[in-house]
């Protein structure tokens, strides 16, 4: 498998625009449509619970190009949040008892307002989570002390670790991330990260490296610590996390024909209960630009919040957030199958 | 009519559960003791999802080497583990063909001077 190093964008390929991957998604539709396979449960239109989580995306800068990237993040991008925006996300959660703040990007640390942004999420007792590429940490001398940074604002650390073999994390994240990665796991170990008693949470991501679902999270987890061990690599939990098929994971799915074959698993697997329990009903997706969605990949397909709540975080009105319906499509399918899937992995 | 190009077509394994519509009782049956081996027990469904690979190859099924190839990749096993599981396999058969050999030298024994 070889991997990009240029975004969609970047290569002008079609898929980069939101609109075009939501026509597709619509278009190509296996058997029920989501509404309709909502509607057959009786949970259509699905709804918020409230807000347990406020995801701030602060920019599509990375220094991966991940082939799986729902985001199309890379280097070439360069949307990343301005402190101003940063600074109304912070009005927003002054007066509520919001109790995460989720920081994903992107890389979040490259953005160079991200530990202002932190060190004023934590002074309002936010719990701060960061959801950390690991290479990051090794890819210039001034993040190799993130990790003692994470650790002096208490960051639950969530990295991305695909697979415990080289073959299968660099085919999927590019040439060399999986040595990169063990390496900047000890450094996080090394400081207290995933140790028993730290009380510092290191909990990885693991998604499939291809066109096939996440098995049993337990099982994979139980995998993950025995392989992680022979380079003495601890951690907390393990994620399963399944792909959606929006951006670069369509394309991939799209340029090896695998997509059809890939809805119809996804569509085979609806679980009723996962889709109940979809992180969409407890989430805030807070764009680069401060645009407001129902989840990180509503974001990507430009499916802002419902009419009747608002848009834009200036506008931040949480009673209305709270009421809003979701706003639902094709690549909800990715969330409710098997176990179901969310940010902080199985569901149901 | 289904079109009978080749004895195996990829879309027929997902018609396996149909099977119970000549023959309900029976084929229901099967598939809750096929439910009941998979679960995890004293093996993991990762290490039962390996024997199935090998044994994919011992029977030589295509269906079942399409559907545990794809069942060893989702419950995390690595190509090394799968490659292992189908020499075990091969292995074991080979072994079986040679172990034989034993008869065969004990009648030539028998046979000659
Ligand atoms: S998946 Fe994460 S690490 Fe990879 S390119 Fe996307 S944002 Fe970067
Ligand atoms: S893709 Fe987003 S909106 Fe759709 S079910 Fe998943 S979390 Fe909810």
């Amino acid at each position: 498998m070889k991997t990009a190093t240029l975004s969609l964008q970047k290569r002008g390929n079609k898929l980069a625009s939101p609109s075009a991957q939501v026509d597709f998604l619509s278009h190509t539709s296996i058997g029920d449509s989501f509404e309709e396979k909502l509607q057959n449960t009786g949970i259509f239109p699905l709804t918020a619970t409230g807000v347990d989580i406020f995801q701030v995306n602060v920019g599509k800068m990375c220094n991966q190009v991940c082939k799986h990237c729902h985001v199309d993040a890379g280097p070439d991008r360069k949307e990343i949040m301005t402190r101003e925006t940063m600074q109304l996300c912070l009005d927003a959660l002054k007066g509520t008892d919001i109790p995460t703040v989720d920081l994903t990007g992107g890389a979040p640390e490259m953005n160079p307002n991200f530990r202002w942004f932190v060190e004023e999420l934590t002074a309002m007792g936010k719990h701060v989570l960061v959801r950390c590429n690991l290479t990051i940490i090794l890819a210039n001398p001034k993040y190799h002390d993130l990790p003692e940074f994470f650790k002096k604002h208490q960051v639950e650390v969530v990295s991305s670790l695909p697979y415990f073999t080289a073959r299968r994390t660099d085919a999927q994240r590019g040439e060399g991330v999986f040595e990169r990665s063990i390496k900047a796991l000890q450094m996080l170990n090394e400081v207290g990260y995933g140790k028993e008693g730290s009380g510092l949470t290191l909990n990885l991501v693991y998604n499939p490296t291809g066109s096939f679902l996440p098995g049993d999270q337990a099982g994979l987890e139980t995998e993950f610590k025995r392989r992680l061990k022979t380079y003495d690599i601890e951690f907390n939990n393990l994620f399963a996390i399944t792909n959606l098929p929006v951006s670069r994971f369509l394309e991939y799915l799209v340029d090896n024909d695998q997509y059809e074959s890939y809805m119809e698993k996804l569509v085979n697997a609806f679980n009723p209960a996962a889709a109940m329990g979809v992180m969409c009903r407890n989430t805030l997706s807070i764009g680069w630009d401060g645009y407001l969605y129902d989840c990180d990949f509503n974001q990507m397909l430009d499916l802002k919040l419902e009419p009747n709540a608002p848009n834009h975080i200036k506008n931040f009105d949480l009673g209305k957030i709270n009421n809003r319906e979701i706003v639902i499509n094709q690549h909800c399918f990715g969330c409710t199958a098997g176990a179901g899937s969310s940010c902080g992995g199985e569901t149901a | 009519m289904a079109e009978n190009k080749s004895y195996y077509n990829p879309e027929d394994l997902k018609k396996f559960g149909k099977v119970t519509e000549f023959q309900e009782e029976m084929g229901k049956k099967f598939f809750d003791y096929y439910g009941s081996v998979f679960k995890e027990g004293a093996l993991t469904a990762r290490e039962k999802a390996l024997i199935a690979l090998a044994v994919s190859h011992t029977v030589q099924c295509p269906y079942c080497i399409d559907a545990y190839s794809s069942d060893c990749l989702e419950k995390g096993a690595d190509e090394e583990q799968m490659m292992e599981a189908v020499h075990v396999a091969v292995a074991i058969r080979g072994g079986a063909s040679l172990v034989h050999g034993t008869q065969m030298m004990n009648k030539v024994k028998d046979l000659t001077m």
